[in-house]
């Protein structure tokens, strides 16, 4: 292989990753814009939803692929229950409580995952695991494609959702405006657990794409949480634009890093830019000016 | 068409509305007047489901409204103009309008539209402009045009005339007079005393959480102790 393949390759493999973390960024930050709170629990529920992948596969036999309509209309179903019976509820209307039943409920999921399958790493094994297509030189791995396909569909039903429906018109108004939103009859408390839902049913989809070529364990999901969010701080904090393009970003950002300065220091890529972008503009980049 | 009885609420005990009793028939335009923190948004509130009163009863056309959440009083068609506009500051100006029929109205937002743009042109200018940079009184507008949007069958309008300049004050006053003349109920809650009786038929004036006067707006402008009452000396 020349040097322009492996930078070339290095490129594809980290827009696919980016796509991915596009998707986790974009529950994250669509939460964060509409209730104006980090949920803690986004990493436990995408470990939760890669377990879901992983017990279908393993116990009935179903592809990650066929299962990923279902289990994003359970998790869509889950998170909008969870925030309508529980955290709704517990959090009295104050902001730092819903933080904090977000954190003890990421506690908790995380311990009955623990519970559940221990420690061990586990993974699935699909037959395309490891097929390749052929571009140029370039072997790209075909989940990773359809990854990095399947996230840029979530993205754009999302953009539609949001855009061109009352409900996703809703949600943003409820997002700024509470009690104008309630004055043109939007039910504010059905809204937050449609957000909510929506949020969780990106991490189904997620661990769906992910779990052909990943592996699961009861911690993994802090691991994407942790980039997901320095992609919406990153992108601007609620900015669905700027949680994909920064998505994309950050993949490119830690494969190339990994590339050249070794696969344990390919985070180190995106710490670095990360504070090199919040010197710059302390909003993101596509976050509004304060 | 609206009937308060004995209407009770506060904030965290602090009782602000201590029996508050007046009736909106159909048609008709009621002035609620009070000085400044006597209690007239909160009504407004009480009205249209933002808090709950702690005791009395609301009933709209003959459907008690306590109890009730905000959106099925939409849906009823009380709709509230709130004090400070509530207008949705990251959306267009066409999308704040097309969520006035969120609610109520649904099938028929695209005739409601074209109305709402022949009464504010302005508006019509401006659709794909974001709310949040519209002008005060532009914002008004909008206020007022999501409010007609939902087909209001009463509408409350909590100042509207606040922060506009006094040209833009007496065409918003001519406005709402436009919509009234149409058959539409109206409460209008204001500070504005002698535009307001002009516009209403009949106006209720607050003090010390009750009504203090009411009567025929006529009556009212010649009363001499309105100014009085009016101004809590
Ligand atoms: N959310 C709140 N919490 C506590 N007290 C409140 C709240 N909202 C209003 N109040 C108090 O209730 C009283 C009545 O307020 P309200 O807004 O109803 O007055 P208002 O008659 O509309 O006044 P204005 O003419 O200035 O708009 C005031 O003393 C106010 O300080
Ligand atoms: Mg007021």
């Amino acid at each position: 292989m020349l040097p322009l393949d492996i930078f070339l390759s290095a490129m594809a493999n980290g827009l696919m990753m980016g796509a991915v973390y596009a998707l986790v960024a974009l529950g994250l930050t669509l939460v964060y814009g509409v209730l104006h709170i980090i949920n803690f629990a986004h990493g436990a529920t995408l470990t939760a939803a890669m377990y879901a992948v992983y017990v279908a596969h393993a116990m009935l036999g179903v592809d990650p692929y066929l299962a990923l309509p279902g289990l994003a209309a359970i998790f869509f179903a889950l998170g909008y229950l969870v925030q309508r019976w529980v955290i709704g509820p517990a959090s009295h209307g104050d902001d730092s409580n819903i933080l904090l039943v977000t954190l003890g409920l990421s506690i908790i999921m995380e311990n009955a995952l623990l519970a559940g399958f221990r420690s061990d790493t586990r993974s699935i094994d699909v037959p395309y695991g490891f097929s390749v297509v052929e571009v140029g030189n370039l072997f790209l791995s075909t989940p990773k494609l359809v990854a990095f396909a399947g996230s840029f569909v979530v993205a754009a039903l999302l953009w539609l959702l949001l855009a061109r429906t009352d409900t996703g018109r809703a949600i943003r108004a409820v997002a700024k405006e509470k009690t104008g939103a309630a004055l043109v009859g939007v039910r504010v408390e059905h809204i937050y657990a449609v957000t909510f839902g929506l949020g969780a049913a990106c991490l189904a989809v997620a661990a769906c794409l992910l779990m052909p070529t990943f592996l699961v364990n009861p911690r993994i999901g802090n691991a994407f949480v942790l980039v997901a969010f320095t992609i919406v701080v990153l992108g601007g904090m609620g900015s669905i634009p700027g949680a994909l393009i920064g998505g994309l970003f950050v993949g490119v950002v830690e494969s190339l890093s990994g590339l050249y300065l070794g696969e344990s220091l390919g985070q180190i890529g995106i710490f670095l830019i990360f504070i090199l972008v919040l010197l710059a503009r302390p909003t993101g980049l596509f976050g509004a000016r304060a | 068409m609206l009937e308060v009885r004995d209407l009770v609420a506060g904030y965290g005990g602090v009782p602000v509305l201590r029996g508050v009793s007046l009736d909106v028939t159909a048609g008709e335009v009621v002035a609620v007047l009070g000085a400044n923190g006597v209690g007239k948004t909160t009504l407004n509130r009480c009205l249209s489901g933002l808090i709950r009163p702690g005791a009395g009863s609301i009933r709209f056309e003959g459907v008690e409204l306590v109890g009730q959440d905000a959106a099925d009083i939409v849906a009823a068609g009380l709709i509230h103009v709130p004090e400070g506009r509530r207008i949705f500051p990251n959306m267009s100006v066409l999308e704040n309008l097309e969520l006035g029929s969120y609610r109520r109205a649904r099938p028929r937002r695209a005739a409601n539209l074209a109305r709402v743009f022949s009464i504010f042109p302005r508006l019509a200018e401006r659709k794909r402009q974001f709310a949040g940079t519209l002008s005060g009184g532009e914002q008004q507008m909008l206020a007022i045009g999501r409010g007609l949007m939902a087909e209001p069958r009463l509408l409350i309008m909590d100042e509207p005339s606040l922060g506009l300049s006094p040209l833009l004050v007496e065409e918003m006053f001519t406005l709402i007079a436009r919509i009234a003349a149409e058959g539409l109920a109206v409460m209008l809650v204001e500070q504005n005393v002698v535009q307001s009786l002009d516009l209403a038929g009949r106006a209720y004036v607050l003090e010390n959480g009750a009504v203090a006067m009411s009567g025929p707006a006529e009556a009212l402008r010649r009363d001499p102790t309105l100014m009085t009452t009016y101004l809590g000396l």
